[in-house]
C-alpha cells in the first residue's frame, strides 16, 4: 500500500469524535451564516481559510455592518490568542514536516491540537503523513459540515440537541488518557482548577486569557518540581 | 447581505490573516534559534494536560449549576465517559456513549 494511504487508513478513525462535533457545529455555522444572507460559497470559503469554530460564530455578527476594521482585529487577537500557547507544545513534533508545516500551523484548531496531544503513529505508519492527515480531515469535516448547514440547514429535521457535546466527551477522553499516561498530575489539575476559578472571577466571555497566564505562570514557577516527577517517570520508562 | 462582496472579502481576509498569525506566533519567534530553548521545550510537554482540562471547562461555561437542571446532565454524562474510559479504553466507546446519553438526558429527562 502507498505511504500516503496507508497514513490515511490510519488516521481516519481517531478523527470520527472530531468528525461527529465538527459536522453538527459547522452546520449550525453554515445555517446562522445563511440567515445573513452569505449562501454556500461564503461559508465554504470562511470555513476554508479562517478555519476556526468559536471565531466564525463571533465573525457571524460582523457582516451586519457597522464594526471597524480595528475592532475586528482586536476581537479575532483575543478570541483566538489560545492558539498561541498549542504552537508552544507543537513546535518540535512540526519540526520535521517540511512542505506540510504551513498547513499544521493553519490547521492548529482545538480540536486538531487535542487529537495530536494524545495521538501517536502506529509503528509502521509515516508519523509526519499521520498527523497531516488527521489534521486534513477535521478541516474536511468542518467544511462539509459548513456546506450541508447552508444549503439543507432547514431541512434537518432530527432532533440532534446535544450533539455537540461529542467535543466535551472528546476532550475528557483526551484528559482521561493524559492523566493515565503521565505521572506528574499537577498540570491537569491546575488546568482545572485555574480554569474554574477564572470562570467564577471573569464570566464566561473573558475567563480563557487569564487562565492561559495563570496556568503558564503557576507550571513556571513549579517548573523544578514537576521535572523532577517527570525525569523519574523517564528514568522507569527506560529501565 | 448588508455589506458588499468586496468589504465582506475583506472581513474574511482579515480574519483568516489573524487567526493564522495566532497559531504561527511561537513558530515564527523560535524558528530563528536552532535548538528550542529548554525552558520551551518543558512548557510543551506540561502544557497539554492543564489546557485540555481548560477546554473541557470551556465546553460546559455556559452550563449553570444554580439553575434547573443545576449542570445535571453534563456532570452525569461527563463521569459516565471518565468511568467508560477507565474501563474499556475506548475512544470511540467514551465519546459515542457519552453523547448519546447526554442527547437522551437533554431532549428526554430534563
Amino acid at each position: 500500500m502507498n505511504e500516503k494511504t496507508k497514513a490515511l487508513k490510519a488516521a481516519f478513525p481517531y478523527t470520527i469524535p472530531v468528525m461527529l462535533g465538527y459536522l453538527f457545529i459547522g452546520i449550525a455555522f453554515g445555517v446562522l451564516f445563511e440567515n445573513k444572507g452569505y449562501n454556500f460559497i461564503w461559508a465554504i470559503l470562511m470555513s476554508a481559510l479562517v478555519y476556526a469554530g468559536s471565531m466564525q460564530y463571533v465573525a457571524i455578527n460582523f457582516f451586519t455592518g457597522g464594526i471597524s476594521l480595528v475592532t475586528i482585529v482586536f476581537i479575532t487577537l483575543m478570541v483566538n490568542i489560545r492558539h498561541v500557547f498549542y504552537g508552544l507544545s507543537m513546535i518540535d513534533k512540526f519540526k520535521e514536516m517540511g512542505k506540510l508545516k504551513p498547513y499544521m500551523i493553519f490547521s492548529l484548531t482545538d480540536e486538531t491540537y487535542s487529537l495530536l496531544c494524545l495521538t501517536e503513529a502506529p509503528k509502521d505508519v509515516n508519523k509526519n503523513y499521520f498527523i497531516f492527515f488527521i489534521a486534513l480531515l477535521n478541516q474536511s469535516y468542518w467544511v462539509i459540515g459548513s456546506f450541508i448547514g447552508s444549503v439543507a440547514g432547514s431541512l434537518i429535521t432530527i432532533n440532534s440537541e446535544g450533539i455537540d457535546f461529542a467535543m466535551t466527551a472528546l476532550f475528557t477522553v483526551i484528559f482521561v488518557e493524559q492523566w493515565l499516561f503521565c505521572t506528574s498530575h499537577i498540570s491537569a489539575i491546575t488546568g482545572i482548577l485555574i480554569t474554574v476559578i477564572c470562570l467564577i472571577l471573569f464570566g464566561s466571555g473573558n475567563f480563557l486569557l487569564p487562565s492561559m497566564l495563570l496556568i503558564l505562570l503557576v507550571l513556571t514557577i513549579f517548573r523544578e518540581k514537576i521535572e523532577s516527577k517527570l525525569s523519574i517517570e523517564e528514568e522507569e520508562v527506560e529501565v | 447581505m448588508t455589506l458588499s462582496v468586496g468589504q465582506s472579502l475583506i472581513i474574511i481576509i482579515v480574519i483568516a490573516a489573524i487567526t493564522f498569525l495566532t497559531r504561527a506566533l511561537p513558530f515564527l519567534v523560535f524558528s530563528r534559534h536552532k535548538e528550542t530553548p529548554q525552558y520551551i521545550i518543558y512548557i510543551g510537554k506540561v502544557l497539554p494536560p492543564a489546557i485540555i482540562g481548560m477546554l473541557i471547562v470551556y465546553c460546559i461555561k455556559n452550563v449553570s449549576i444554580i439553575k434547573f437542571p443545576f449542570a445535571m446532565p453534563e456532570l452525569i454524562s461527563i463521569t459516565t465517559v471518565v468511568v467508560l474510559h477507565f474501563w474499556k479504553r475506548n475512544n470511540l466507546i467514551s465519546i459515542l456513549g457519552g453523547t448519546m446519553l447526554y442527547m437522551v438526558l437533554v431532549q428526554l429527562v430534563f
